[in-house]
């Protein structure tokens, strides 16, 4: 492809409107965290599902009920006079969910399980496996998660981009009306929406799920007992993590739609190489390619 | 610079593609990662040593698990894994119709005076009792309250010899079977856990004698660790220096099937 079949394309997208600079977006700490989290995720997501399967249901309290009933969430399969189902019931409501959960297949047969076994590491049952994948990456996370930290304070990348300041609150209505209407700006930091979203997944989801993950550790209990207190009880702390897994999964698909809707060769190119091309009208800076 | 950006922009569709693919084509892609030494498991599962050392180094050698009050009591003790070797085990069997009359705890290995206690001596020595949340790998707690020894004090009165790195449990129940050859259940601990002050030889459960059910008549506790590390029906205690010549070599049974030895995660 020529530089002016590439013009082609991207007139393509947005018509009539004058190519911005092509500025330097992201540092290297965020490029590098940025795909190591990507690739820690999605093995703790897969490996969480199957350790998960071992006892699919979620508690509020110190202790799981089996005498008596603390469970808002239970995956299971049961009898019934149309032969075996798949059932979900949470908060009392019961679902019939043959196909996907309680209740799913596996090379033509029947598995009785909670996720269905394209949704886990290892595919077939294997609780010790799914933990040995498990922890590792819940190492790699919390790596990635002490030097994107670190290089963010250093770098300012936290205060500059990812913390919310007062501006950014008087921008939010219109920023939110902008992702509404799909009309995206792409400046020099993100929007106050993106702010809020990234704050949200480094600042408070990603400590979140691994204080809860630390919760379920009987060892950690000891050392730290405060985090039982603090989460009101183990069960109580495995119910959050699993909410938590949710919420990041919710972001990853906002995320998807909107690199696909905000260029998705600009976004990629700016989290590999950390070059974005801006919006008309950004002003260039000393790190920014002369080419622009 | 416009093959630069042709490349990139190749190397980003093909990364794409492979995202993709490996996202659509299911999980089963990663199911070699449930061989026992495959070379990508055994690089996962030095994260199982580095665990183990950051929690040694962070959880004080004496800091308590926590003990609740009476009142959290709410439930029995759930019973899981063997539930009652009577009926694979003949001489268990004999035991539980003798009222445990002839089983003795022994106390072996690198010792200075090898030790044997009866039910009885047991339960006449000073005891500790704990409310304490039981952790079950699978993901499930539950309160109960345990009677014991400590063990500490069993292997004072044993005089542990100085090259002893680990007590190994030998149990009672049988696992496998069936077309697999029986293993009978262990369990090793670290002297950090065995001389811990929970770390009791458990013979009473909710101010009951201990039921078959739950390991009777003694199941050790160990409370900073999940439920596979808290052996049920043991007879014999052994001090050793490694237990590479135990079963598959793993330290436990369970470990020997894939789970990691430290269990306190």
């Amino acid at each position: 492809m020529t530089d002016q079949a590439m013009d082609r394309t991207a007139a393509a997208d947005k018509p009539a409107k004058p190519k911005g600079p092509l500025i330097s977006r992201q540092s290297i700490f965020t490029r590098v965290t940025h795909w190591v989290w990507a690739i820690a995720l999605f093995f703790l997501l897969l490996s969480g599902l199957q350790v998960w399967n071992a006892h699919p249901a979620l508690y509020i309290g110190q202790e799981s009920g089996f005498e008596y009933n603390n469970a808002i969430l239970r995956i299971g399969a049961e009898n019934t006079p149309d032969g075996p189902r798949g059932f979900t019931t949470i908060f009392g409501h019961k679902f019939d969910t043959t196909g996907v959960l309680g209740m799913s297949e596996l090379r033509g047969r029947p598995n009785y399980v909670g996720f269905p076994s394209w949704a886990t590491i290892p595919s077939f049952r294997d609780l010790a496996t799914g933990r040995v994948v498990h922890f590792f990456f819940a190492w790699v996370l919390v790596g990635a998660l002490a030097v994107w930290l670190v290089a963010s304070l250093a770098n300012r990348h936290l205060w500059r981009d990812i913390i919310l300041k007062p501006g950014d609150l008087r921008e939010l209505p219109g920023d939110i009306l902008d992702h509404i209407t799909f009309r995206f700006s792409h400046g020099r930091s993100y929007t106050p929406l993106q702010k809020l979203a990234y704050f949200t997944v480094l600042v408070v989801l990603f400590p979140l799920i691994i204080l809860t993950g630390l919760t379920m550790s009987p060892g950690m209990d000891a050392a730290w007992p405060w985090l039982v207190d603090v989460f009101g009880g183990r069960q109580t702390a495995r119910t959050i993590h699993f909410i938590v897994m949710v919420l990041l999964v919710l972001f990853f698909v906002v995320h998807i739609v909107m690199v696909v809707l905000a260029g998705p060769i600009n976004e990629l190119r700016s989290m590999i190489t950390g070059y974005y091309r801006a919006s008309p009208g950004t002003e260039p800076d000393s790190k920014d390619k002369s080419n622009g | 610079m416009a093959k630069l950006i042709y490349n990139r922009r190749r190397l980003l569709g093909l990364g794409a593609a492979g995202a993709g693919s490996l996202l659509l084509g299911a999980c089963d892609q990663f199911d070699f990662l449930g061989q026992r030494n495959h070379p990508v498991r055994d690089f996962l599962e030095r994260a199982n040593a580095l665990t183990y050392a950051a929690q040694r180094a962070l959880v004080g050698e004496q800091a308590l698990a926590r003990e609740f009050s009476e009142s959290e009591i709410r439930q029995g003790q759930r019973p899981n894994g063997s539930t009652d070797p009577r009926e694979t085990v003949e001489e268990y069997r004999q035991l539980v119709e003798g009222n445990f009359a002839a089983y003795r705890l022994r106390i072996t290995g690198l010792v200075e005076t090898p030790k044997e206690y009866s039910l009885a001596e047991l339960q006449n020595m000073p005891s500790r009792t704990q409310i304490t949340r039981h952790d079950c790998v699978e993901g499930w707690s539950c309160i109960a309250k345990w009677t014991g020894v400590p063990l500490g004090r069993l292997l004072d009165e044993a005089k542990v010899k100085p090259q002893a790195k680990f007590v190994l449990y030998r149990c009672y129940d049988v696992m496998g079977g069936g077309l697999s050859a029986p293993e009978p259940y262990y369990e090793t601990h670290d002297l950090i856990d065995a001389y811990h002050p929970q770390t009791i030889c458990a013979y009473g459960l909710n101010g009951q004698a201990l039921p078959v059910a739950n390991g009777a008549p003694i199941r050790v506790r160990n409370e900073r660790a999940l439920g596979y590390k808290q052996p049920k029906y043991v007879h014999t205690i052994e001090v050793v220096d490694g237990f590479s010549h135990v079963g598959l070599g793993q330290g436990g049974y369970w470990e020997d099937h894939g789970y990691d030895w430290y269990g306190g995660i």
